[in-house]
């Protein structure tokens, strides 16, 4: 009895979290088929790249995760669970890209991550002490306290994510979704944010990350789902980010260069170098080996 | 204090309270989303449903019900078979049933008054037409008070809101059925032409004031009863136009708030601008030396 008591009442049992999708196929009510047969599945601890041109399905795939379309073929299962019973429980979170946010809307930053706990409310949403911790701590884990009572128009591009990750945490989803994280974002706050994922990957959570950054990918995704209309390949970062499977992923949409090794330089190093890019931070290829992490996320 | 020793008097007072406070409400969130000027259609719209009940001795609520109805079909029906943007849409359909409604109620002179419909006449409100305005201003509040936070995660982040669960398409479908319901409500406070301010300016001015979506919601409500209760019977003085003096009374409190908001007024802004100016001639000076 006592306070331990008090603390691990309103604990809910952890599920571990997993995305399974099998041989989805969405179809629009106007005949449009945006994804067909795709497959792939991810456990917990995992960062996920979801990687294709505009228009591959990225979208549809985040809509059939949280259930805001039906597949016409296939399913969607999360920790096991059918999606409804799933976003039901509060499994899924969601982290919305920035034009899809209101700025200038009259809330404060801890109004903003108190909507993560509407879910967990009963219909009046009237915060219990439960729910005003969670967003205690919540904040505090993405270091955003001191920034609570601000409207959150006046953060930088940094500091809203890191709100709206507060909000997922707050959420206690198991799953988050993050649709293009890093767009205007300068390098020192998507380095931040990336620190910020890895840390939530060592806690169990699993994560899908959209994004046309196809740079930094292989510095904190471990695992990489390639999409056009359908998944053209799936698994760890090393196997599947490869310039090939990049070159079918985006056929003539990217830029790609090759510079050969020994013609551009002599030395030691005889690998030639492949630069390919969607817009974003370019991806570097030294040689045919697999995509290589940054110095800085080296160990040490 | 001459009028407040009349009975009717007492009820203009407090149905005029309880309609500015329900369209504050809604003021709110219609600010916010942009679209303010959806009052000022369904404000008009609705004239010839109400003239039209006037002259059958129908309940006018009925009425409004039906050219509300008439409008949005209308409006969609030009949408699907014309390129028109939806501004041009909005302005023909509306600016077509107030014209109607305005010729109904000239051929009909006895059973319509034009000067009750455009500029209200809530000094004069038959008891059975207050009621009705009283049972909706009521209802609507009600049906607010339990919507409004989900109502606000769904206009600040509608995935969001879909993704915990919420039905925002019903949600939708609820406000606008409110903001209809409310503004027949105050077609009879404050006349079809001054809807649009019931269901904008106290909104704004709240807006103006706090960043806080919950305090911002009740300073509106505040000033939208306190505007139209004191705006009721300072017309008893001016002879009728209730419409008029209550919004005048809500952009007055506009300007002020437009000008000393502490934070998002005009002279805060200009304070602020004057801190940076001086700051930089502080450094300035203190390179110097």
């Amino acid at each position: 009895m006592g306070a331990l008591d008090l603390l691990s009442r309103d604990e809910a049992p952890v599920r571990e979290a997993s995305i399974t999708v099998r041989d989805l196929s969405v179809t629009y009510p106007n005949g449009f088929t945006a994804v067909r047969d795709a497959s792939f599945s991810l456990g917990p601890g995992t960062i996920c790249a979801l990687v294709g041109v505009n228009g591959s399905g990225k979208s549809t795939i985040f809509k059939a995760i949280m259930g805001f379309v039906k597949p016409s073929a296939g399913e969607v299962r999360l920790c096991g669970l059918p999606v409804d019973q799933a976003v039901g429980d509060n499994i899924v979170a969601y982290v919305p890209q920035s034009e899809d946010v209101d700025w200038n809307f009259p809330v404060l930053v801890e109004t903003v991550v108190m909507m993560g706990r509407y879910g967990h409310m009963n219909f009046l949403r009237v915060p219990s002490r439960t729910d005003r911790r969670k967003v205690d701590e919540a904040l505090e884990r993405v270091g955003m306290s001191a920034y609570r009572k601000r409207q959150i128009g006046e953060l930088s591009g940094g500091q809203k994510k890191r709100v709206f990750l507060a909000r997922a945490l707050a959420q206690e989803g198991r799953i988050i979704l993050l649709d293009e994280p890093f767009t205007g974002i300068d390098v020192t706050t998507e380095a931040a944010i990336i620190d910020l994922l890895r840390d939530l990957r060592a806690s169990g959570h699993l994560m899908l990350v959209s994004t046309h950054n196809l740079g930094t990918v292989p510095d904190y995704c471990d695992q990489v789902v390639l999409l056009n209309r359908t998944v053209l390949a799936a698994g760890p970062t090393e196997k599947v980010f490869t310039p090939k499977n990049l070159e079918r992923t985006f056929g003539g949409v990217l830029r790609n260069f090759e510079l050969g090794g020994r013609e551009l330089h002599d030395d030691d190093d005889a690998r030639k170098v492949t630069v390919i890019t969607d817009d974003e931070r370019p991806l570097v290829f030294y040689g045919d080996a697999p995509p290589q992490k940054h110095d800085r996320d080296r160990p040490e | 204090m001459v009028p407040l020793g009349y009975e009717y008097m007492w009820k203009a007072m407090w149905v005029s309270a309880l309609v500015g406070a329900v369209c504050a409400f809604l003021s709110a969130y219609l600010m916010l989303k942009g679209w303010s000027l959806m009052g000022d259609a369904l404000g008009h719209s609705i004239v010839p449903g109400v003239a039209a009940a006037y002259i059958i001795g129908a309940p006018f609520a009925v009425g409004a019900f039906f050219a509300g109805i008439l409008a949005s079909l209308g409006m969609a029906f030009v949408k699907q078979h014309s390129r028109l943007r939806e501004d041009a849409i909005i302005g023909l359909v509306f600016t077509t049933l107030f014209a109607l409604g305005l010729l109904m109620a000239s051929l009909w002179p006895t059973s319509v008054s034009i000067q009750t419909i455009v500029l209200g006449n809530i000094l004069a409100i038959p008891d059975e037409d207050a009621t009705q305005v009283a049972v909706i201003a009521v209802v609507s509040f009600a049906v607010m008070a339990f919507i409004w936070k989900d109502l606000m995660v769904t206009f600040f982040d509608e995935t969001h809101a879909k993704s915990i669960g919420i039905n925002t398409r019903l949600l939708k479908i609820v406000f606008f059925t409110l903001l209809s319901a409310c503004t027949v409500a105050a077609l009879q406070t404050v006349g079809a032409c001054l809807v649009i301010a019931m269901v904008v300016t106290p909104g704004a001015t709240a807006y103006l004031l706090t960043d806080r979506f919950g305090l911002l919601v009740l300073i509106a409500i505040a000033f939208g009863a306190l505007t139209s209760f004191v705006g009721a019977y300072l017309s008893y003085f001016v002879d009728g136009a209730t419409g008029g003096v209550i919004v005048t009374l809500q952009t007055v409190l506009f300007l002020i708030a437009f000008y000393f908001a502490p934070k998002h007024g005009v002279l805060a802004a200009r304070r602020k601008r004057q801190a940076v100016v001086e700051a930089a001639a502080e450094t300035r000076a203190g390179a110097a030396a």
